[in-house]
């Protein structure tokens, strides 16, 4: 990872992230998070920011297919690694059929949760194509839904794996 | 929230990153996870103008069996590859579950056991269950490595006896006699909650009779804790549901906890009695370490 020093003698770092598909070589200082990279540098702003904190799971991205809280990830981290986002979920037109599922089964609400419980959940059924109800919501305990309509979004990952 | 500007190094050996702490001072952070140190600095808790990243220091993410030492997990191994590594699983099972049940997903794929360690909470989850089984820790320095039982690691919350120029490499866990172990963590939800009291054993037994017992306790004193008199009631004994009982008393008498807002003194002595009771209990039954 190259290291570039302005006139003001701040350093800032190259990095190379691949993102939705897509390798994005941006140069960001040291404490750029990934959220503010992805949100700000890249302007994909379908990932939330919450509690910034990592309890909340607002802001959940896969990172190499893991589900992570870019919150506390900082950019020069993730340099070299592969980020998906809920912008790279949906193929042309075609949304991802857990966000088919999440519209039929009216589960979102205020919305503002919504991107990190996809990004749990397709982690989820990548790994476990047909999880139990128990598995469900074990994945997103780490998203919080103030709105509190959890039924119905354990009701379409649920529908989701089962289609 | 946002983080303060600091200086950042990503070292290519443990020895330069030891060079480097040594050279920078209190001024560096080690960052391994950062799902702890991150936030502390967007609080203003911590202000490292030097973070060291232990990224590209591979060597440090395996778990492998190494004959004569015992299993050897690397510093930077994350709670969920703890939790997925079917040697541990295998072995020390109780020691993926006592993983498994921290945070919440994504902080287990970042998080790592190094850092739970190094950060010395007191109701860290790992802890208990590794000095149950008698596990020690590696520290690298500038000048060389030296081996150190972890229940002699931990000083106070959050303070412990890293000296500025050393990282934690490995933590081993040594071939054992145990016939059965646990970690019991008692939080107030199954998600995402600190411990109000932790309870990890490891039992050596012969039919009914306990030949070998190591009790640590997490939450409730100010380092993780062996409750040695709990052990030592139950060592030789024939196993009952009165002896039990007795070592959770004993246990509870031993502990040192304080009252905050997830439980007060009293409350946590008496969960300290009951979980010790259970944990003891679920290892002898179970039968697996």
């Amino acid at each position: 990872m190259q290291a570039l020093v302005d006139n003001n003698g701040i350093t800032r770092y190259l990095v190379t992230i691949k993102i939705n598909g897509d390798e994005y070589t941006r140069v960001v200082k040291a404490n750029t998070l990934m959220v503010n990279f992805i949100r700000d540098e890249l302007d994909l702003t379908g990932t939330k920011k919450g509690c910034e904190l990592g309890d909340c799971g607002s802001c959940t991205v896969l990172m190499d297919g893991k589900p992570v809280n870019s919150c506390v990830v900082l950019a020069v981290e993730a340099d070299g690694h592969e980020i998906t986002t809920i912008e790279g979920l949906a193929t042309n037109e075609n949304l991802d059929k857990l966000q088919e599922s999440f519209v039929d089964h009216a589960a979102v609400q205020c919305g503002y949760c919504t991107p990190g419980m996809i990004m749990s959940a397709k982690a989820l059924l990548t790994k476990n194509p047909h999880p139990t109800e128990p598995e469900v919501r074990e994945a997103i305990a780490g998203n919080l839904c103030r709105c509190t309509g959890y039924v119905n979004i354990v009701k379409a990952i649920l529908a989701a794996a089962n289609e | 929230m946002y983080l303060p500007d600091f200086e950042y190094h990503m070292p290519a050996s443990i020895q330069e990153a030891c060079a480097l702490l040594a050279k920078s001072g209190p001024a560096a952070q080690v960052l391994a996870g950062g799902t702890d140190l991150l936030n502390k600095m967007k609080h203003g808790l911590v202000a490292p103008q030097i973070l060291i990243s232990l990224k590209q220091l591979e060597q440090l993410s395996g778990i492998e069996y190494v004959a004569g030492k015992g299993v050897v997990i690397g510093a930077r191994v994350t709670h969920n590859a703890i939790c997925n590594a079917k040697l541990l699983q295998d072995k020390y099972l109780s020691v993926c579950e006592a993983a498994h049940h921290m945070a919440n997903n994504q902080i287990r794929n970042v998080g790592t056991i190094g850092g739970n360690i190094a950060n010395a909470v007191p109701s860290a989850d790992l802890p208990p269950i590794l000095i149950a089984l008698g596990a020690s820790i590696t520290l690298a320095g500038a000048n060389g490595e030296r081996e150190m039982a972890l229940e002699d690691f931990f000083t106070g919350p959050g303070k412990t006896k890293i000296a500025p120029d050393e990282i934690i490499t490995q933590i081993i866990i040594p071939d054992g006699s145990f016939t059965g172990s646990t970690y019991i963590k008692f939080g107030l939800r199954r998600s995402g909650a600190l411990a109000v009291v932790g309870v990890a054993v490891a039992v050596e037994m012969d039919g009914n009779v306990c030949k070998k017992a190591r009790i640590a306790l997490g939450a409730v004193a100010p380092v993780p804790m062996r409750a040695t008199q709990a052990e030592a009631a139950i060592t030789g004994q024939t196993v009952s549901d009165d002896l039990l009982e007795a070592v959770g008393v004993c246990a509870a008498k031993e502990c040192k906890p304080i009252s905050d807002m997830r439980g007060s003194a009293e409350y946590r002595r008496d969960m300290v009695r009951v979980f010790t009771k259970r944990a003891l209990r679920k290892a002898i039954d179970e039968g697996h370490v």
